[in-house]
């Protein structure tokens, strides 16, 4: 984190994926493809999207509680998306 | 005679298809640019087929932001028509003004190609004039049309007659054959498939002048 003159930069990672039991079609054909590749033992494959950002706040609570309201009204469709927002490290 | 808006996005491009097939029926068509907020005088609105703001994110996801959604939405209210085609119906899902979500196609493919559907609800705005069990041969041409909901949506969706068009054969992996919905009151509808390239027998089908026309409130015997 970095600070500046309102309060502090954190990283924050959303992560976006289907619903369980929203069908996956991105998902299902990686995992298909697998055994090709030489991969076995790996299963329940799932694609999602993962968006990384800075976000200006005055503590980690206020960071994630922005994030979060940017997940649910732009960056994910809650018919069939989760989200979830976390802080990293740099 | 009815005046209809066809809303433009920045990357819209199925928006002179659509007005001239509502203008052979007989329409006075405008073009409504995406940042406009005033659709007055309109007795209707279009949402035609493209790749809104480059369908960045997901289909429709930006697009619910653009300023002329507002309008859409308070004109959708006021129970006025609003018909959403193709990439139009995935942006009315995301605006919350048609229910469920439009998923990649099963199969991951992009599809253009001839379809049967079959008429499922006659409560709409697109079908007031069609009859149910109607088929009618109208193409797709999408890569994200395969109509998603979870199980108490879809309960709505059947017990408030909300399925207006399903596929004769499912192209897509949408749920229940699912080609078009509408809203619980009937004014707002969207479909994938695309009516507005279905006018003429000469080139494939004149199919989608039923539904267009069901639009615009002509009665089944003038579009015959």
């Amino acid at each position: 984190m970095t600070s500046t003159l309102n309060g502090v930069n954190y990283t924050v990672i959303v992560d976006v994926t289907l619903r369980s039991g929203i069908a996956d079609p991105e998902g299902a054909t990686i995992e298909r493809a697998l055994p090709a590749l030489g991969f076995s033992g790996i299963s329940a494959v799932r694609a999602g999207k993962s968006f990384r950002m800075s976000v200006e706040a005055d503590s980690p609570a206020s960071a994630l509680e922005k994030a979060t309201s940017l997940a649910q009204r732009l960056l994910s469709n809650p018919v069939i998306e989760d989200a979830a927002a976390r802080i990293v490290e740099e | 005679m009815a005046r209809i808006g066809v809303v433009v996005f920045p990357g819209s491009n199925c928006e002179y298809d659509a007005a001239n097939a509502v203008s052979a029926l007989g329409a006075d068509t405008a073009f409504v640019w995406h940042s406009e907020s005033d659709l007055s005088g309109f007795d209707g609105i279009i949402l035609p087929g493209g790749f809104a703001h480059g369908d960045y994110l997901r289909p429709g996801a930006l697009a619910r932001f653009s300023p002329v959604m507002t309008a859409v939405q308070r004109f959708a209210e006021s129970g006025g028509p609003v018909l959403g085609i193709c990439n139009g119906f995935q942006v009315l899902t995301e605006a919350g003004l048609l229910p469920g979500a439009l998923q990649k196609n099963r199969g991951l493919t992009f599809l253009c190609q001839p379809s049967t559907l079959i008429v499922t609800s006659t409560r709409s705005v697109l079908t007031r004039s069609a009859t149910v069990g109607q088929r009618l041969a109208v193409p797709i041409n999408h890569f994200s049309g395969s109509y998603t909901c979870d199980d108490t949506i879809y309960d709505e969706l059947v017990a408030n007659d909300q399925i207006v068009v399903r596929y004769d054969e499912n192209p897509n992996g949408s749920r229940d054959n699912i080609a078009g919905v509408s809203n619980a009151a009937g004014n707002v509808v969207g479909l994938m498939p695309h009516p507005e390239r279905a006018m003429s027998t000469l080139l494939g089908s004149a199919d989608g002048r039923v539904l267009l026309g069901s639009f615009l409130g002509l009665g089944a015997e003038s579009l015959a």
